[in-house]
C-alpha cells in the first residue's frame, strides 16, 4: 500500500517533472539550425561564375571551407583576401574554399572577384535554397567541413587572417 | 499504516476526519470537541498528502498538493506577467537598433535595468515556462489529492449517520410527532417529487441529488491541462510554423516551412482603394472625408503554388507541378495541407528595370536604347554600328561608406547607380561616366556621350506569413472540457438531506456544497404536508 503510493507519486511526478524538462529543454538547449556541429554538412549543386557545376559531395576526401558572404557586407569584403592569400598556401594540402554568394547578380559578383584578385571557385546561390539548407542568418557565416563531410566548427562572425589559417589548419585531411 | 476505526465499526484510512460510514467525529476534531458545526469540505475524509510525508518524492508531493502554494504561484505568475508588459517586448522593437540601446535610449535607467533582467524576452524566459509548467503540475496534484478521497468518500458513504454528525450539519432540525411512519413516507414522496436519489437503512434516509456537480472543478482542472499541453506541444518539432516569405511579381520561391516540399509563384500583386466614383452614394461623404483613394479596399497577390516532384538538391532546378491558382486576400488565405499562407505586408513599386539613352552630348542624338535588369544587369550592351555600353560597375542600393567610397547597403536596387563605359566609332577605349538617380559624374569633364535616363520599370513585393498550427484542436479540446467543467460545478449543487427517525423524534439535516438558500427554499417543498419542522440554519444562528 505504501509502496504503491510511492510509486503512483514517482511516476505521475516523474511525467509532469518530464513535460517541463522536455519544454525547457527543446527551447533553449536544442540547436534549431538544422545543421549543427559534428552533423553531416547536406549536399549541393551551384554553378561558378565559369559555368562550371560544383556539386558539394564531390569535395568528400578533402577538407572544405564553406563560407557564405555577399558584396555588400563590410566584414565579408574584409576577409575575401585574407581567405584568398591562406587558399593559395592550403589548396596544395587538401583544403578547398567555396565562397557562396548569397544570391546578387553574377555581374556584381564577376567585378567583385576581379577587384579582389580571388581564385577560389565563387558559386552563386541564386535562390538562396543552399542557404535555407544551412539556415544561414548573419553575414559571413562560415562553416568548415572535414574530409568525411561533418560539419567541424560554425563561424558567424567575421575572422582575421590569423584566425583563417587556424580554421584552414583545422580541417587539413 | 493505522487505520482508524470508529465506533460503528468502520474503519477508515489514516487521517480521515469524519467517519465514512455513520460520520462520527473521529481524531482530531474528538467527540467532546465543542465545535458546533462539521467542516463538510472534502466531506471529512482523509487528503493522504497531510498525512504522509516521508520520501522525497512525498515532500515534492506534498509542496505542489498545497492550494496555498498553487495560489502563491498564480500570484507571482500574474506579477510577472504584468512586468513584461510595461515595456515593448523584444519582438515589438524596430530591427534596425540592438535591444541593448533601445530600452537604454528610450525608457533610461529602468529601461536598462529592464533589459539586464531579461524582462525583455520574459514570456520566453526560462523561469516564466517552469511557472507557467508550475502551475500545471499543482493542478494535477492537487486535484488528484483531492478527487480521490472525495470520491472515496461520497461513495462510501453510510446511509445511518450517527446523531452527533447530524447535529453538526448547518441545517438541522428536530421534531416530535404522532405518526412517524405518515411523516416519513410524505418526505420520501416529496423528495422523489424533487429528484432525489432515496437510500434507506433501519428507518434512517440519505436522500441525494446531483453528485456530479461535485466533480466540476476537476473536471474543469483536466480541460485547463489539455490546455497547457496544446500549448506545449508548440515545442515539438513539425507542430507549428510561422515564417515570412517576400515576392517579387514573377518569382518563384520555396514555401519556407514546407521542407523544400512546395513552391510558389507570385503573378501580381493588387491593391485597391475606395474611388469616388465607383461606389455607392452612400459612401460619398465618408469617402470625401478621409480623402478620394486612401482608404485600402483590397490588398491582393495573385499566386500559383507548386508542389515538388522527385528529389533535387539544393540548387539544382527542382521539377515543379502545379496545383492551384489562387488569390491571396487579407483574412482569405491560400490553404494547401496544413498550411495556410496569409497576406500580410507588400511593397509598391520597386525599381525592376532602368532604360537609358546612349546620346551625343551636343546634338542630343541618340544611338540606341539600354534596358538595365536591375536584379541581373549584363555585362556589355551592343548597340551596332559600333556602338556599345559596358558596365564597369553596379551598385544596387549605392550610398557613400565611412571612407567616402561608393558603396551599396544591400543587393536590393532602391539606389541603383552605375559606372557605364560608352564605346563609339570615334571613342574606341570608351569614356567613363559615373550615373546614379538625378546625378552624373563624369571623371574627365569632357564626355562626347551620355547616358540619358529615359524611364523606368517597377514591381510589386507580396509579403506573406505562412503558417501551420496542428496544436489548435487540443487546445479546443481543452477549453470545451474546461467549460463543461465550468458549467457542471457552477449550475448544479450536491445536495444531501439525512432522515433519522427514533423514539417518536424526526432528525433532519441537510448540506449543499453551495447555494444554501436554494437547499432551505427546497426543503420547504419537500416538508410540505408533514409535520417535520423546518430545519435551522445554525451558522446563521450563530452569527
Amino acid at each position: 500500500m505504501k509502496k504503491r503510493r510511492l510509486i503512483t507519486r514517482s511516476i505521475i511526478l516523474v511525467i509532469l517533472l518530464g513535460a517541463l524538462g522536455y519544454t525547457l529543454y527543446s527551447n533553449f538547449f536544442m540547436s534549431k539550425e538544422k545543421v549543427k556541429v559534428g552533423s553531416a554538412a547536406p549536399d549541393f549543386v551551384l554553378t561558378d561564375l565559369e559555368g562550371k557545376k560544383h556539386q558539394f559531395s564531390d569535395y568528400r576526401g578533402k577538407g572544405v571551407f564553406l563560407n557564405f558572404w555577399g558584396t555588400w557586407c563590410k566584414p565579408c569584403e574584409r576577409e575575401m583576401p585574407y581567405i584568398e592569400r591562406q587558399y593559395q598556401h592550403y589548396k596544395n594540402l587538401g583544403v578547398e574554399v567555396l565562397a557562396v554568394n548569397v544570391g546578387e547578380s553574377k555581374l556584381v559578383v564577376e567585378k567583385f572577384a576581379e577587384k579582389y584578385g580571388l581564385n577560389f571557385p565563387i558559386v552563386i546561390d541564386k535562390n538562396q535554397q543552399v542557404l535555407h539548407a544551412y539556415d544561414v542568418d548573419p553575414l559571413p557565416t562560415t562553416f568548415l567541413i572535414d574530409k568525411n563531410g561533418k560539419v567541424v566548427k560554425i563561424i558567424t562572425a567575421p575572422m582575421t587572417e590569423r584566425e583563417v589559417r587556424d580554421y584552414m589548419e583545422m580541417i587539413k585531411p | 499504516m493505522n487505520h482508524v476505526k470508529c465506533e460503528c465499526g468502520h474503519v477508515n484510512p489514516f487521517g480521515t476526519v469524519l467517519c465514512e460510514n455513520c460520520g462520527r467525529a473521529l481524531a482530531a476534531e474528538g467527540e467532546g470537541n465543542s465545535e458546533k458545526l462539521h467542516d463538510m469540505r472534502y466531506d471529512g475524509s482523509a487528503r493522504r498528502s497531510q498525512t504522509y510525508n516521508k520520501t522525497i518524492v512525498d515532500k515534492v508531493w506534498n509542496f505542489f498538493s498545497s492550494v496555498k502554494v498553487g495560489v502563491w504561484l498564480i500570484v507571482i505568475t500574474l506579477i510577472a506577467s504584468a512586468i513584461g508588459t510595461i515595456f515593448p517586448q523584444e519582438l515589438y522593437i524596430p530591427s534596425n537598433v540592438t535591444p541593448e540601446q533601445f530600452y537604454k535610449d528610450e525608457y533610461g535607467i529602468l529601461g536598462q535595468l529592464y533589459y539586464q533582467l531579461g524582462f525583455h524576452r520574459l514570456y520566453g524566459s526560462w523561469w516564466y515556462m517552469t511557472l507557467i509548467a508550475s502551475i500545471g503540475i499543482s493542478l494535477v496534484i492537487c486535484s488528484l489529492d483531492r478527487v480521490i478521497p472525495l470520491y472515496r468518500a461520497l461513495k462510501n458513504q453510510g446511509v445511518s449517520r450517527h446523531e452527533s454528525f447530524l447535529k453538526r450539519q448547518r441545517l438541522f432540525s428536530e421534531s416530535y410527532v404522532d405518526n412517524i411512519e405518515k411523516n416519513v413516507e410524505q418526505v420520501k414522496k416529496n423528495l422523489t417529487a424533487r429528484r432525489y436519489r432515496i437510500r434507506e437503512e433501519n428507518g434512517n434516509i440519505l436522500a441525494e441529488k446531483n453528485r456530479f456537480s461535485r466533480w466540476g472543478p476537476y473536471v474543469n482542472h483536466i480541460g485547463l491541462i489539455i490546455f497547457l499541453i496544446g500549448a506545449m506541444l508548440r515545442f515539438f518539432p513539425g507542430m507549428y510554423v510561422d515564417e515570412v516569405l517576400w515576392l517579387r511579381e514573377g518569382e518563384t520561391k520555396e514555401i519556407p516551412g514546407t521542407n523544400g516540399e512546395y513552391y510558389l509563384k507570385h503573378h501580381q500583386f493588387i491593391l485597391e482603394t475606395y474611388q469616388k466614383e465607383k461606389e455607392k452614394d452612400v459612401f460619398q461623404e465618408a469617402i470625401d472625408r478621409v480623402g478620394d483613394g486612401s482608404v485600402a479596399k483590397n490588398f491582393q497577390s495573385n499566386v500559383t503554388l507548386y508542389k515538388k516532384q522527385g528529389d533535387s538538391l539544393p540548387g539544382e532546378e527542382p521539377k515543379l507541378k502545379e496545383v492551384k491558382d489562387f488569390s491571396i486576400r487579407v483574412n482569405e488565405p491560400l490553404k494547401f495541407d496544413s498550411y495556410a499562407v496569409y497576406q500580410v505586408n507588400y511593397k509598391l513599386n520597386e525599381l525592376n528595370k532602368m532604360t537609358f539613352d546612349l546620346i551625343d552630348k551636343k546634338s542630343g542624338k541618340s544611338f540606341g536604347k539600354v534596358v538595365i535588369d536591375l536584379l541581373n544587369p549584363e555585362k556589355k550592351y551592343d548597340l551596332g554600328n559600333g556602338y556599345a555600353v559596358e558596365i564597369a560597375s553596379y551598385l544596387p542600393d549605392f550610398y557613400f561608406d565611412d571612407e567616402g567610397n561608393p558603396a551599396t547597403r544591400s543587393r536590393v536596387p532602391n539606389n541603383p547607380a552605375f559606372v557605364f563605359k560608352m564605346i563609339a566609332p570615334d571613342r574606341p577605349k570608351g569614356e567613363t561616366s559615373f550615373v546614379a538617380i538625378q546625378q552624373t559624374i563624369e571623371p574627365n569633364e569632357n564626355n562626347k556621350y551620355k547616358m540619358k535616363f529615359s524611364g523606368i520599370e517597377t514591381k510589386n513585393l507580396t509579403g506573406l506569413v505562412v503558417r501551420k498550427d496542428l496544436t489548435l484542436w487540443v487546445l479546443g479540446v481543452g477549453g470545451a472540457i474546461f467549460m463543461i467543467g465550468l458549467i457542471q460545478g457552477l449550475y448544479w449543487q450536491h445536495r444531501r438531506i439525512w432522515l433519522k427517525a427514533d423514539n417518536g423524534k424526526i432528525m433532519l439535516a441537510g448540506h449543499t456544497n453551495k447555494n444554501w438558500f436554494g437547499l432551505k427554499n427546497e426543503l420547504d417543498i419537500i416538508l410540505r404536508d408533514t409535520e417535520i419542522q423546518k430545519p435551522v440554519d445554525q451558522k446563521q444562528l450563530k452569527e
